[in-house]
């Protein structure tokens, strides 16, 4: 191992070749020892070239690359009213779409005709969600369902509310529309789904402020635009689920099928199509929750609803009005989340209770119907059925109470958490980040290859080469340099917090009920609203953004380590209990172990979330291809940047992605 | 049984809604004229005005009061679309937004949707100015009263430093809708500073915020007329002077920024189609301190824009007027 | 290796050997990996183990050059360990995996060369199949699941129920018309996917260890019901299986299988009699000799000084059936067959089985 460390002057490649083989065979000391060699060269090398070849450019500097993106935009911008592919295709598409989300809004969220509200008002709304709720769900669901609107009407948000219920509908709709089929096409299909996981990879990671305003020029101002861009986000986990529901149907039971003789439309809708059913809702589920996340980015090409209220509360630092509507996204998350996951459970559960069931289901779901048909009518005809009664009263209590929490903490914590940030930036932010930054390119390229395919294999070690020369391409590598120490600390932060809580929760049920809607809290409540007391607390640093990232990711990471310890085969806990095992013992040679699986995904989702927001880290002081995005966003002459700057979080989430999952699959086995 | 009783109950919760429905015709019904009065009318003339609104309070207090005159006075039906500034003019050439009623400057967008594309025109200035420039908190103008000098500012380049500046006086950027000549004015001035990117107006308006409720030594990028401003009131750093041009090669600043006009920019189309809306924007025109008043409205006392709006022309009755007659 | 033995069927089933075999295969291989089909052409790689066939070719051989036929109502075994092929080796029989070459004559017609439609006609009418994991539709009840090949023919409703009811009454499932298949134990669900490949009276039914999955008391009766319903409807069926008690329980013949090749086939007191290796001899070691030999096995042939005039028997019956007469006759017994003496069969014999110290030769 030393002479390798010492004769380091080429390439790691050559390196890792003598290394692989101990590698194959599997043993983890020597994979570790190879990393830290491979660290070590790094280091070395560093210290020599320091500051050399580290293509780095300036905030306003622009590559030929940059300048070719802007005349493209440029282009379409100035011949969208000649070429034909927007008179005939795009338009269309809009138009379909308008009217679509021009249909729904009217019947719930705007005024509609020569009516000054909508078609159905409050009361119809209600009585529909907690209909549908318990007739697809059960009835304490529908309870939750009531109780939800009830309160986003109580916030004094109705009417937002609506506006952002209307846009996610029809945006889910359309999104399942596509992905559904395409998802039983791509599970269907491996050669499919080859080729279409690099563009879901793209879907999900490319920051939505660089197409935004593309879009714009695609779609106009309005409905569809905000549709779209809420779609493009917000289709991928079905798709993604759909495929793998199809594949996780038992062979058997489709071998089965063949051999009686079933065509393969008579399997798909009678064995495959019935048996994922339940899976697809599980996607569906995601969607939705991808869609609501988008609210509030939507609201900057004028989407109506809650995110726009978030957004000008923003513009004058309310946190109260921001937390406000921010809560009206998670009660709608929650409500639209709970009724989805008892929807996919409700023929299991209809099953369980045998017959007598179904007998008083129907006549009872006729007088359901019957009731919400009135509600609707009351409601459709009178103003107080029509308009959510009061001022919001609830609504100003959360505002004025967020306002003084924020207030406390901010004058009571600001010692503690400049003390922590002080030291978590100085200790380890820094450091890494200058050895990324100011190590040369290839330097940087090679050992990051060179980790590729220690750990993940040739594979991951090709996608890893590919990436980072596409990498040095963008022109941002400097910037992505910052972004990728940023993620990277910012995931090992998410590590420890998925560790230390997924692990508690796993092993408490009731630690898991009493943190888990929290969680989902924290995934869905936009970062917008939360970004003002951070830096309030922290000061426009990457450290905020840090924090903000591990707020978002955390709960993923947690989630996924929860269910891994829980998977734990109680047989075993039970022998390593009976061998003499303490607590201690059990978690740290047993669970986590056994939970490695989780412990990889937890990883590759926990970095992956932590990319998708390195946008909003550009917002509060995290600089580099954050702040790139968001300045092309916000100044024509930087789009090209903001493009190639969002290309290069792709890329970063494209690798990392193939190298963890390729890890994954070589412990795995 | 048990089964039948439920579902009598259930048909019995039905039976009670209607019987609510019927005896609740004390609630007023939908479209009732007395109820919901909906605008004044209006005569047909005006028809649809689209307003942008870019996502600053100072636009908004802008596009607030022209709303609230073009439907109060001209009976427009005004849509207000909320739109960044680049998306804003965008619309122009698709003819969904009519008109841009607070323009900082952006040449950059001038000169590709009013030379080039000619889908947008200059509708005249608002008679605001707007001032961008390196600001710091009140106390520490007080307390160090020479920091106002950029001569000065190396002497506490060390105040300044954070654990963003790397070991340099840190000087917070960016907004990033707006051009910065930052980086290139601390290379050429010489001075011992970083330009650390916030990221945001309100990751600057947070950091000033604090700066002065806690004493802390921030300088950064800002601008004027703010609605932070009648909050915290930042005092402004002296640059060199600006000369005409001497921002020309953006690499070679070395001077502070100009004074910007603040300017109205509408449609080609709108321009020429002979709207009241039009005549409207271009005759629009108030000072700073107009701006502010509404602004304070909006941000500080949360009031919605409608009303701040209704507010501020009911006591300037006078100077709306002159925009309409 | 593969030794066919010329010994004339145990137990009387209608299969006389002019008859033609209801499924005949030849040459039959399937070879996983890239390149597959050249493996089967050629004299060298056929004649490699299928470690060497990994290492040269990266391909694996699952199947290598079998070759038998299936009599009408035989029941046909097909036995080996896991990873002997025997599981590929059925599902090439239907083409539910593609062979690699080969020739499969079901009833005088080559099934490689049916086209998609026809296939899917003869997996409609002539075969089904029980699968070890069953492979029931959860979403359905117990008559919709034994209905569904009725309903992908294009059955009507009604009457496909009225026979999936029948069905379900033939493998003693009534009662349960209308539970769902996670509602019922394993032995149950089973017996829904036998009455599903009953359901539509095919000539053949395949097993693919439809009960290795199953309790050893449940595995016992769903065997006695199998053997009932073969005496009760006579369809031919071919069984997989890694159990030699049930294989020689339920086989007529029996074909050993090891690394994809046959070892042996033939009856079960073939096997035990003359097994063809020490792999098949280690395999029936166990097996009490005694309930599978027939007096065939252990004859030998007159010697000077023999008294004929003995009790007579048949060749073909079990050494334990034979014991009782063997032992309480004072002679040796004569062994005739067609009124031809064959051999006898003294107490000694008879001992050297019951006692089980017989060798093996």
């Amino acid at each position: 191992m030393t002479v390798t460390v010492e004769k380091a002057e080429k390439p790691e490649q050559t390196q890792v070749v003598e290394q692989d083989a101990p590698v194959r065979s599997g043993r983890g000391v020597s994979r570790s020892m190879v990393v830290g060699a491979i660290l070590l060269v790094w280091l070395v090398l560093f210290a020599v070239l320091r500051g050399r070849q580290t293509l780095s450019l300036a905030a306003a500097d622009l590559t030929d690359l940059h300048r070719w993106f802007n005349d493209v935009n440029d282009s379409i911008g100035a011949n969208r009213d000649s070429n034909p592919l927007f008179l005939y295709f795009f338009n269309e598409i809009r138009l379909v779409i308008d009217s679509l989300v021009t249909f729904v809004q009217e019947l719930i969220s705007q005024p509609s005709a020569d009516r000054p509200v909508p078609q159905i008002g409050w009361l119809g709304v209600v009585g529909i969600a907690g209909y549908v709720s318990w007739a697809m769900g059960n009835w304490r669901v529908a309870l939750l369902a009531v109780a939800g609107f009830t309160f986003l009407g109580l916030q004094g948000l109705w009417q937002e509310s609506m506006d952002t219920l209307a846009l996610t509908v029809s945006a889910v709709f359309v999104a399942l529309l596509f992905a559904i089929p395409l998802g039983v096409w791509a599970g269907l299909s491996d050669r499919f789904n080859r080729i279409a996981t690099p563009f879901l990879d793209f879907m999900q990671t490319m920051p939505t402020f660089v197409y935004l305003a593309p879009l714009t020029l695609f779609f106009l101002i309005g409905p569809a635009s905000a549709t779209i861009a809420t779609l493009i986000y917000a289709a991928p986990p079905a798709m993604r689920i759909t495929a793998h529901a199809i594949r996780s149907v038992p062979k058997t039971t489709v071998e089965a099928a063949d051999s009686l003789g079933a065509t393969r439309r008579q399997s798909l809708t009678k064995v495959l199509l019935p048996m994922s059913k339940q899976t697809v809702v599980m996607g569906v589920n995601q969607t939705i929750m991808a869609a609501l996340a988008m609210v509030t980015i939507a609201a900057l090409i004028d989407a109506p609803g809650l995110g726009k209220t978030v957004i000008q509360a923003l513009q004058s630092l309310d946190v109260g009005t921001a937390f406000n509507a921010g809560l009206a996204i998670v009660v709608m998350a929650i409500v639209l989340d709970r009724v989805t996951t008892a929807a996919s459970g409700r023929e299991e559960a209809a099953r369980r209770s045998k017959n007598r069931f179904p007998a008083w289901r129907r006549p009872l779901l006729g007088v359901g119907a019957a009731v919400t048909a009135v509600l609707i009518y009351l409601s459709h005809t009178y103003v107080w059925g029509a308009e959510f009664p009061g001022e919001g009263g609830v609504g100003s209590a959360i505002s004025s109470g967020a306002d003084t929490v924020t207030t406390w903490a901010q004058d009571n914590l600001s010692g503690v958490t400049n003390a922590f940030r002080d030291a978590l930036t100085n200790g380890l932010l820094n450091p890494f980040q200058t050895l990324l930054t100011d190590s040369p390119w290839w330097l940087v390229g090679a050992a990051l290859i060179a980790l590729g395919v220690v750990l993940g294999g040739w594979r991951a070690g090709i996608t890893t080469a590919v990436c980072v020369a596409l990498l040095v391409g963008t022109g941002v590598w400097s910037d992505s340099m910052t972004t990728l120490a940023s993620t990277v600390v910012a995931t090992v932060l998410v590590m420890l917090l998925g560790i230390v809580f997924g692990v508690w929760m796993g092993r408490s049920a009731l630690v898991d009920r009493l943190l888990r809607p929290s969680l989902d809290a924290a995934q869905v409540m936009p970062p917008f609203v939360y970004l003002v007391p951070f830096l309030a607390l922290f000061g426009a640093t990457r450290f905020t953004a840090i924090v903000a990232a591990v707020v978002y990711a955390a709960p993923v990471a947690m989630k996924i380590i929860a269910d891994g310890v829980r998977n734990v085969p109680a047989t075993t806990v039970e022998a390593a209990t009976s061998a003499g095992c303490n607590t201690w013992q059990i978690i740290t040679k047993v669970q986590l172990p056994m939970a490695r699986g989780a412990l990889t995904l937890a990883t590759n989702q926990g970095l992956i979330y932590v990319l998708s927001m390195v946008v909003v880290g550009g917002l509060v002081g995290a600089g580099a291809l954050g702040y790139d995005v968001v300045a092309g966003f916000s100044q024509g002459q930087l789009y090209g940047k903001g493009l190639a700057a969002g290309l290069a979080i792709v890329l970063l989430g494209v690798m990392f992605d193939r190298i963890t999952q390729a890890a994954a699959r070589r412990t795995g086995a | 049984m048990a089964r039948q009783a439920r579902q009598w109950r259930v048909g019995a919760a039905g039976i009670a809604v209607l019987g609510l429905t019927l005896t609740a015709c004390g609630g007023a019904k939908v479209g009732d004229s007395s109820s919901e009065a909906g605008g004044s009318g209006g005569s047909g003339k005006c028809g649809t005005f689209n307003l942008a609104v870019n996502p600053w309070v100072g636009y908004e207090a802008n596009a607030a009061v022209i709303a609230y005159v073009a439907e109060q006075d001209l009976g427009c039906k005004v849509t207000k679309k909320d739109l960044k500034e680049e998306i804003a003019w965008q619309g122009f050439g698709t003819g969904e937004v009519d008109a841009v009623v607070e323009n900082w400057g952006h040449d950059d967008l001038k000169k590709k949707y009013i030379t080039g594309q000619k889908t947008a025109v200059d509708a005249g200035p608002t008679g605001n100015e707007g001032l961008i420039g390196w600001y710091v908190p009140p106390w520490l103008a007080k307390a160090h009263p020479d920091i106002l000098d950029w001569n000065n500012l190396d002497k506490y380049a060390a105040e300044f430093k954070t654990s963003e500046s790397g070991g340099k006086g840190q000087l917070l950027d960016g907004d990033p809708s707006f051009v910065t000549n930052d980086e290139a004015l601390v290379k050429n001035l010489q001075l011992d500073f970083k330009v650390v990117y916030a990221g945001s107006e309100t990751a600057l308006i947070q950091a000033f915020r604090k700066a002065e409720k806690d004493k802390e030594w921030v300088i950064g990028y800002f601008y004027e007329p703010q609605w932070f401003m009648s909050e915290v009131p930042l005092e402004k750093v002296k640059l060199p002077e600006y000369k005409d041009g001497c921002d020309a090669d953006a690499e070679k600043v070395a001077c502070d920024y100009p004074v910007y006009k603040l300017d109205k920019i509408v449609s080609a189309k709108f321009a020429k189609s002979g709207s009241p809306a039009y005549d409207l924007v271009k005759n629009f025109s108030w000072t700073n301190d107009d701006q502010n008043v509404v602004a304070k409205y909006i941000a500080v006392d949360k009031m919605t824009p409608e009303a701040a709006a209704k507010k501020w022309v009911e006591a300037n009755r006078d100077k709306v007027d002159a925009w309409i007659k | 290796m593969t030794t066919q033995t010329e010994v004339p069927q145990r137990r009387g089933t209608p299969q006389d050997s002019g008859s033609t075999p209801v499924i005949s295969v030849r040459r039959l291989w399937k070879v996983f990996g890239p390149k597959a089909d050249q493996v089967p052409d050629s004299d060298e790689l056929c004649g490699l183990t299928r470690r060497e066939l990994m290492d040269r070719t990266g391909c694996t051989a699952a199947v290598r050059d079998v070759h038998f036929d299936v009599s009408p109502g035989e029941v046909f075994v097909v036995m080996g360990l896991s990873g002997s092929g025997k599981s590929t080796l059925v599902r090439c029989l239907t083409r539910l995996i593609e062979p690699t070459a080969g020739e499969i004559v079901f009833e005088g017609e080559d099934i490689r060369q049916a086209d998609a439609k026809r296939l899917r006609d003869l997996r409609r009418r002539k075969f089904s199949m029980v699968f070890q994991h069953f492979g029931l539709l959860p979403h359905r009840r117990v008559v919709d699941n034994v209905s569904f090949g009725l309903e992908i023919r294009g059955m009507g409703r009604s009457e496909r129920t009225r026979r999936a009811q029948e069905v379900v009454e033939l493998v003693g499932l009534a009662g349960y018309e209308n539970s769902f298949p996670d509602q019922l134990s394993g032995g149950m669900q089973q017996r829904v996917g036998l009455a599903r490949a009953l359901a539509g009276d095919p000539d053949v039914l395949f097993f693919d260890e439809p009960f290795s999955a199953l309790d050893p008391l449940i595995r016992r009766d769903m065997q006695n019901e199998v053997i009932r319903l073969h005496h009760e409807v006579g369809k031919t069926m071919v069984f997989i299986t890694h159990d030699l008690s049930e294989a020689l329980k339920l086989g007529d013949r029996i074909l050993i299988m090891r690394d994809g090749k046959m070892v042996q086939c033939g009856t079960g007191d073939e096997l035990v009699g003359a097994p063809a290796d020490d792999y098949v001899r280690e395999f029936v070691k166990d097996v009490p000799r005694g309930d599978v030999l027939t007096l065939r096995w252990i004859m030998r042939p007159p010697a000077d000084g023999d008294e004929l005039d003995g009790p007579e028997l048949g060749p073909d019956v079990v050494v334990k059936e034979a014991t009782r007469a063997v032992l309480a006759a004072d002679k040796p017994v004569k062994v005739v067959d067609n009124g031809k003496l064959l051999g006898i069969v003294g107490d000694e014999e008879i001992l050297a089985v019951v006692a089980g110290h017989e060798g093996g030769a």
